[in-house]
């Protein structure tokens, strides 16, 4: 530490170890793409969710009346213009329906050819308590065959989808850490068997563990930072374009990425965490290894 | 400075060793050595000298029995204070150990550093006593560019620089010719006269005759002690050498440069030892 960059030992000419920055940077790479996947899906749920909250879709089931129907509808309407918690609502005309529906009836089908529940969008003030439930009751005592859907289970899916991913980003990550660990251990104890020698000339010199430890662990920060570095090199071209996909795409498909300050610091905190795990694993491992000597 | 004579520096009691289920390379060693002492430990090869030395220098444990240093039951004394007084023990190894990746200058350097000496300390001290060992000129050189001879002397510097309370030698005069033998020898008596134990291994009985000191002597894993005819100065009151030292220091600062390659001037620098006080 007070020594600077001095080392006892020609740590920086193993050549066993030249492989360890890029291995190092294929780690932080995909820990960098499975958290900033995790970000975003994390991103979208919660506007899924935003998008959602607070808004019913009101169903008119049809019946055999057309005409009964509308008046139905109308019914409908009148309730909902009355309730003090909505904010606004919107019934879907027909062309919109047949629009909705046309990736699966084709461009020609006739409104008459089938009977189609008639949606009304509705928008809750924000702040209110009004559930499916409380309006439905609300509803059932003036029309009949009307369904409302708070889009409850649509969403908890989706959650439950997230969640999943989540999950899994969670796993990859740590199998990259146990990775990382693996191959800084197994670096270590090469360097500690082409050292032995002089480590041993240290150690009878009256070095303390410590004394020795730290140059190996200097050394594989050093590793781990280049490998970091390289890996966030790596990765951040590669967001970028995924930023610029998403854009060009359909965007409800893909949402574009809109990271914040804390999610980059997020991801290059990545580099910097596998770096020091790199150099911590290096710590232990001489240590565990010189407890051994007498 | 001379510890009190009554506690031995280096104490074995009923010491064994083994290598793993081998036969006892050493059985029931015991001896003390007082401090300022000068001992040759001979034997036969494959007597168990060098597993003796590493006793002391603590790089094995006994199979059995209690050896102390320092007054430290080592047994008993936890991992973390070893280092501390593996620094009191200066060792030249028979092979050297020195470490080839760095300078002279570096090798010598090490214990200093380890002791986390100040790196002006370091300097300087370095600097001196590599001159003083007629190296001054190739302080950047690395091991394996230099003579054994040279080695030789960097891994004496190595062992000493830190100027320690005992000083082991396994076969010092075993890679060179005699001459260069009895200047090192010369320098060892010079570093005992200052209060440093000195246990030197050799097989050389021309050697150990003709200084006369008191022998361990180890035959076949057993160690018999045989008392010298001559006294070692280290244990006597220093006052009446002090002469003879500083005599040396003047002729040193004119002869140590650029005489490297001169035996002559080499052996004069070892017999007179000058300059020891100046680094120690």
């Amino acid at each position: 530490m007070i020594l600077a960059s001095r080392s006892d030992l020609p740590l920086d000419r193993d050549e066993h170890s030249r492989f360890l920055p890029w291995l190092i940077a294929f780690m932080v790479f995909l820990s960098i793409l499975a958290v900033a996947g995790m970000l975003m899906l994390y991103a979208t749920a919660s506007r899924w969710d935003a998008g959602v909250r607070g808004t019913f879709t009101v169903q008119v089931v049809p019946t055999e009346d057309a005409a009964a129907d509308e008046a139905r509808l109308n019914e409908v309407l009148t309730v909902l213009a009355t309730a003090p918690e909505i904010a606004r609502y919107d019934a879907l005309d027909e062309s919109r329906l047949m629009r909705l529906l046309e990736p699966w009836l084709g461009a020609g089908a006739e409104r008459g050819d089938l009977p189609l529940p008639r949606l009304i969008d509705v928008e809750l003030k924000q702040g209110t308590d009004l559930t499916a439930a409380n309006l439905g009751q609300r509803l059932s005592g003036r029309v009949k065959g009307v369904t409302i859907d708070d889009h409850r289970v649509w969403l908890d899916r989706l959650v439950r989808m997230i969640e999943t991913f989540e999950a899994l980003a969670l796993v990859v990550l740590l199998f990259i850490v146990l990775a990382t660990v693996g191959t800084v251990v197994f670096t270590t104890r090469t360097g500690l068997a082409i050292h032995r020698e002089a480590i041993e000339v240290l150690h009878l010199i009256g070095a303390h563990d410590n004394y020795i430890a730290r140059q190996f662990a200097r050394r594989a920060l050093g590793l781990g930072v280049l490998g970091g570095l390289l890996g966030l090199g790596l990765a951040l071209p590669t967001l970028w374009m995924l930023a610029y996909l998403a854009a060009s795409l359909d965007e409800r498909l893909l949402p574009d990425i809109g990271f914040g300050l804390w999610h980059w610091g997020l991801l290059v905190a990545l580099p910097v965490s596998v770096a020091l795990i790199a150099m911590t694993t290096a710590k232990v491992t001489v240590l565990r290894n010189l407890a051994r000597m007498l | 400075m001379i510890a009190e004579i009554d506690e031995p520096i280096v104490r074995f009691e009923n010491v064994g060793l083994r290598y793993g289920l081998g036969p006892e390379v050493l059985r029931d060693v015991s001896f003390a050595l007082h401090p300022g002492s000068f001992h040759f430990l001979i034997g036969e090869s494959g007597a168990g000298k060098s597993s003796l030395l590493k006793l002391i220098y603590l790089a094995l444990r006994p199979t059995r029995g209690a050896i102390s240093l320092f007054g430290r039951d080592i047994a008993a004394t936890p991992r973390d204070a070893l280092p501390p007084m593996r620094r009191k023990v200066g060792v030249v190894f028979q092979e050297f150990k020195l470490l080839n990746h760095l300078s002279a200058f570096d090798n010598v350097a090490l214990p200093m550093r380890v002791a986390r000496a100040k790196r002006k300390e370091v300097e300087k001290h370095v600097t001196e006593l590599l001159a003083w060992v007629g190296l001054k000129d190739h302080m950047k050189a690395r091991p394996p560019t230099l003579s054994g001879g040279q080695q030789q002397r960097v891994a004496i510097a190595r062992a000493v620089i830190s100027r320690p309370s005992l000083l082991l030698a396994d076969e010092p005069t075993g890679n060179v010719d005699d001459q260069m033998g009895y200047r090192l020898i010369h320098l060892f008596e010079e570093l005992n006269r200052l209060g440093t134990t000195v246990i030197i291994a050799t097989h050389s009985q021309q050697l150990v005759e003709r200084l006369g000191y008191a022998q361990l002597k180890l035959a076949d894993g057993d160690l018999s002690v045989i008392p010298g005819r001559v006294q070692p100065e280290g244990l006597s009151p220093v006052a009446d050498r002090v002469d003879g030292a500083a005599k040396g220091a003047q002729e040193t600062k004119i002869s140590a440069p650029d005489s490297a390659e001169q035996p002559a001037a080499e052996e004069d620098r070892f017999r007179d030892a000058p300059g020891v006080e100046n680094y120690l």
